[in-house]
This record gives structure tokens, sequence and C-alpha cells, in this order.
């Protein structure tokens, strides 16, 4: 199983979503986070005084697959979050252990 | 009363040109009949103070009104939308607006003359219903106002998506071919609506339907929200909106009262209409949402509150206390349906209710005018011309304006859309057009 953390653009999030779900991916988890890349945040203007935020606004999302499926879901993240501009976000990989459904005590796959 | 005055403009602009060139041949009867224009200060001090109470409403009150409902992160361009298009209105406005709608020359449909306000001094003066005068550059002032809240109406169906520079381009284009000819029909002298003997006393077909009607081709035309209806966008300060229904209500005295250009019985009776009106609408509304079984909102006293006053402004020197009552209640009631059924049943999405409040109420104001100003029902007409046939005019008054207002609006739109491109890119949608277009935030 992998365990598939996307950070990407927040006016993404429903498409992605839709995508995901369209592949077959049943949940995810989804959080409001601050960051920076290479963009390094934006700048804000006021009465002329610039103020650079160094944090800028994206979304989380975090995905339980299976080995068969982790390749789509990255193909597919990747292709509906972006748009070619800075800050596109990125997407990691992780090896994941094990998985409970904790109504059932289903593990491994089924429970995902 | 407006049009009853603007014969009188013309003919005072006549005899004013008239006694300069007498002044040359034969000084002393010319300059008995200038002494006879002088403002009398009573009647310039209330329209000053008025034209000043209309712009309260521009600059916080529809600012505060439509920012508070929209979500915050819209809410400093939906208020700097406003007051750039009210700043470019009235910068239009003494550039060419006042010569296309109140100039010297002039056919059914627009005036001419009196560009860049060309032999406008502080000597000039504008004639009222009497004798009496006040000065032309507080009537420039007064009128620039509503010229200025009108295009900033419009924007309450476009917030959210539209882009700031499109909101510009759009503004100029629109007063130009779409504000002051209804102006020149309605309220001046040779105008197409003012001769047919509509009443239209503070603007209910030039600001309400007007706006109302541009509001709902401009929805349509732009294209709904990303995530409207699905998804909740409830307004983020219900607070802010009441505030800035009061400072439209207060500001609203200037906008009627002031219609009369005189401080005298009739300005009277406007003002004790808009009292009346608003309050009749604003209770009514709340008892239309208790009984179709909801609870008795702020935002509904709110909205019943500005239902009033759009239904009353036409009628507010044309219609008894007691027909203005009524009116309040019948318009807020209709608007009622009108933002909450008619609104979802056609799907268009007309963000902050421009359309369903000024639109529909102009509407109901503009007719009801028609049938509340005889003295059957209490109304200040002399009987002179009958219910049916008043009604008649207030009814092709409203159709003709409806067609003008949506084919200038589609025009005005496709050029702006050519120029910007109009509407902001998803992202700066979703992130809000404080940040995308303004670079900066409401709240912190």
């Amino acid at each position: 199983m992998k365990y598939i953390i996307a950070v990407i653009k927040p006016f993404k999030l429903d498409e992605v979503r839709e995508a995901l779900s369209a592949i077959g991916i049943a949940g995810m988890t989804v959080s409001e986070v601050k960051g920076f890349g290479r963009q390094k945040g934006q700048t804000e203007i006021y009465r002329g005084a610039e103020y650079s935020t160094n944090m800028l606004p994206k979304v989380k999302i975090e995905v339980a697959t299976s080995d068969a499926l982790a390749p789509q879901v990255v193909e597919t993240i990747e292709q509906v979050a972006r748009t070619e501009a800075i800050g596109d976000g990125k997407i990691f990989v992780l090896d994941l252990a094990s998985a409970t459904r904790i109504r059932t005590g289903e593990t491994g796959d089924t429970a995902l | 009363m407006i049009r009853r005055f603007l014969t009188g403009a013309l003919v005072t602009g006549g005899s004013l040109v008239a006694a300069t060139a007498a002044f040359a041949q034969d000084a002393a009867p010319a300059a008995a009949e200038a002494a006879a224009a002088v403002p009398n200060p009573g009647n310039n001090a209330w329209m000053m103070i008025s034209t000043v109470l209309v712009l309260m409403m521009i600059l916080p009150g529809l600012a505060l009104f439509y920012g508070g409902l929209t979500r915050s992160k819209n809410m400093l361009s939906t208020m700097t939308q406003i007051g750039a298009a009210a700043c470019l209105a009235m910068l239009i406005w003494v550039m060419w607006g006042y010569g296309m709608a109140f100039g010297p020359e002039g056919n059914a449909f627009i005036s001419w003359g009196k560009f860049f306000l060309a032999g406008v001094t502080s000597d000039s003066t504008a004639a009222t219903f009497s004798d009496e005068v006040i000065s032309e550059y507080v009537f420039i002032s007064f009128q620039m106002t509503f010229a200025a809240i009108t295009a900033a109406l419009v924007l309450g169906a476009t917030v959210e998506r539209i882009k700031f520079s499109a909101v510009m381009v759009f503004t100029a284009i629109w007063l130009t071919i779409v504000y002051f000819p209804i102006a020149h029909m309605v309220w001046a002298g040779g105008g197409l609506f003012f001769e047919m003997g509509a009443l239209d006393f503070a603007g209910g077909t030039v600001v309400h339907i007007n706006a109302g009607v541009s509001a709902l081709v401009a929805a349509m035309m732009l294209g709904k929200r990303k995530g409207y209806p699905a998804e909740p966008m409830p307004p983020h300060s219900l607070t802010l909106t009441m505030v800035g229904t009061g400072l439209l209500w207060v500001g609203w005295f200037g906008f009627n009262a002031g219609s009369e250009l005189e401080a005298d019985g009739t300005a009277g009776l406007a003002m004790i209409n808009t009292f009346v009106a608003t309050a009749s609408a604003a209770l009514f509304w709340m008892l239309t949402e208790r009984a179709v079984l909801h609870k008795g909102s702020t935002l509904g006293f709110c909205s019943g509150v500005i239902a009033g006053l759009v239904a009353v402004t036409p009628a507010a020197g044309n219609v008894g206390v007691f027909g203005a009552i009524v009116l309040g209640a019948v318009a807020s009631v209709i608007c009622f349906f009108a933002v909450s059924k008619l609104k979802p049943m056609f799907g268009y999405d007309d963000a902050l209710d421009a359309f369903g409040i000024h639109g529909v109420g102009g509407i109901i104001g503009a007719i009801g005018t028609g049938i509340l100003h005889d003295p059957l029902f209490g109304g200040p007409g002399d009987g002179s011309v009958g219910i049916g046939a008043q009604t008649l005019v207030q009814v092709q008054a409203v159709g003709m304006t409806i067609v003008w207002a949506a084919i200038g609006t589609v025009i005005a739109l496709t050029i702006a859309k050519l120029v910007t491109g109009l509407r902001v890119s998803p992202e700066v949608e979703y992130d809000g057009l404080d940040i995308g277009e303004h670079g900066e935030r409401a709240y912190n």
C-alpha cells in the first residue's frame, strides 16, 4: 500500500477530488495548510508599502491506496492540478505499513 | 414632479439666453429679469444637503450593504468597485453626462450642449417647479449623485467574479449609452417618457428599473459564480449589511425629498412616504418569511427596507401616505418571491439581488404610482388623467426602459469583454478578488 500526500493550489481541490473519485478512490483527507516552495510567498500592498507573506495558502490531500492504483493516483493529481504556473504544488508517495478500518477491524487493502 | 421642473428648466435656459442677448441692447429690462433668478438660500441649502445625503448612500451606504452580503474574501473588491465606479461616473457626468441628459439642445432620446459644463458659472440657475430657482452647480451635483449610484447598483449582480478593469470599462460605456439617454427621456423636457406623461418622482425608472434590468442581463452574460448554487455562499457580515441599510435609508431622503428641488410641502410628502413605505415593506418581508415557514430574519428586514425604498422612489411625491404604505407592502412581498423563487427557478446568479429587489421593486413602484396617484386612493393627482390611462403610460415607460437597458447592457458588456476579458481567472475567484485584484485583505 502507498500513502500519497499532495500539496496543491486550493482552487484545484474540487477538480482533483472528482478526478480521483472517477478512478476509484473512495476516501481522502483534506487540510488547509500554509507553506512555501520556490514561489516564496506573495506581496500585499497597503498605502504603497509592500508586505510579503512568506507562507502561501495551499490544500493538502492525503490518500491511502493499493500499490496497483498508486501510479494512476499520482498521474491524475499531476494532470488535474497542473496550471503550469509557479506554485502548482508537489506530490509525495510513502510506503504504507498497515491500514485498519475501525468499524469492522478489517486490515490491508480491504480497509481502504 | 421632476417632469414639471424640466419644462421649466428649458424655459429658463432659453430665457437666460434671451436675457443675455437682450442685455446688450436694453440693459434695464434684462437686468430686472436676471434679478428674479436668484436662488432661494433655503432651497439651495436643502438641495446641497440632499446631494451629500445621496453620496452617503453610495459611500458608505451601498458599499457596506453590498460588502456585508458578499463573502469575506470579496469584501474589499465589492466596496472598491462601488467607490471607483461612482468616482468614474462623477467625472463622466461633468464631461458629457450632464450635456447628454439635460443639455440645452435635444430630441426625444438625447440632448447635447453644455459639454464640460461650458457656460455654467456660479451665477447660473436651474428652475424648480415654481418661480424659484436653484444654483445650476447644485442641480448638476444632485443629478451627478444619481448617475453615480445607479452605475454602482448594477454591480450587485456581478460581484465576486468580474474583473475590476471590466467594471470600469463597462461603467463608462453603460452610463453613456444607457443611463444618460434614459435620464433624458424621463426627466428632460422633450424627452420621450416625459412627453408621454410618465410619472417618476425620484428615479424609479431611471435608477432602479434601469439598474435592475442591466444587472440581470449582466449576471446572465457573466455566468454564475464558481460553486453557485451548489455551495452555500452566505453573507459574511449581516452586521455591516444592517449598517449599510440604515445609511441607505437616511440617504434616501436626499434622493426622494430632494427630488422636489425645493424644501416645500411636496418634499414633506416625499419625506413621510419614504418613512412609511419603508417601514411597511420591512415588516411585510419578515411576515412573508414567517408565513412561508421560515423565521423573520435580519437579512429579510434589510431586504424589505431596500424593497420599500425602491418602490416608493417613483411614488414619493406622487402618492398619498396610505398609498405609500400599501405600495411598500406589495412591493416587499413580490420582491421576496422574486429573490427566493424566481431566481432559483431560472438559475441566474444575481449575486446580491440587484434585479430581484431594484428591478422588480422599481417595476412595482412605477406601475403602482400610476394607480395610487389618483385622488381616489388619496394621491396628490388632480384626477385629470384616468387611473387606467396613467397606468398604461407607466407600463409603456417601464417596458421601453427594460428594452433599452437590456440592449445597452449587452453592448457595453460585450465591449468590456473584448477589452478586458470580463471575468477573473478561476484561481482568483477561488482565492477571492480582494487579494487577486487589489492585493489586500479586508480582515487580517
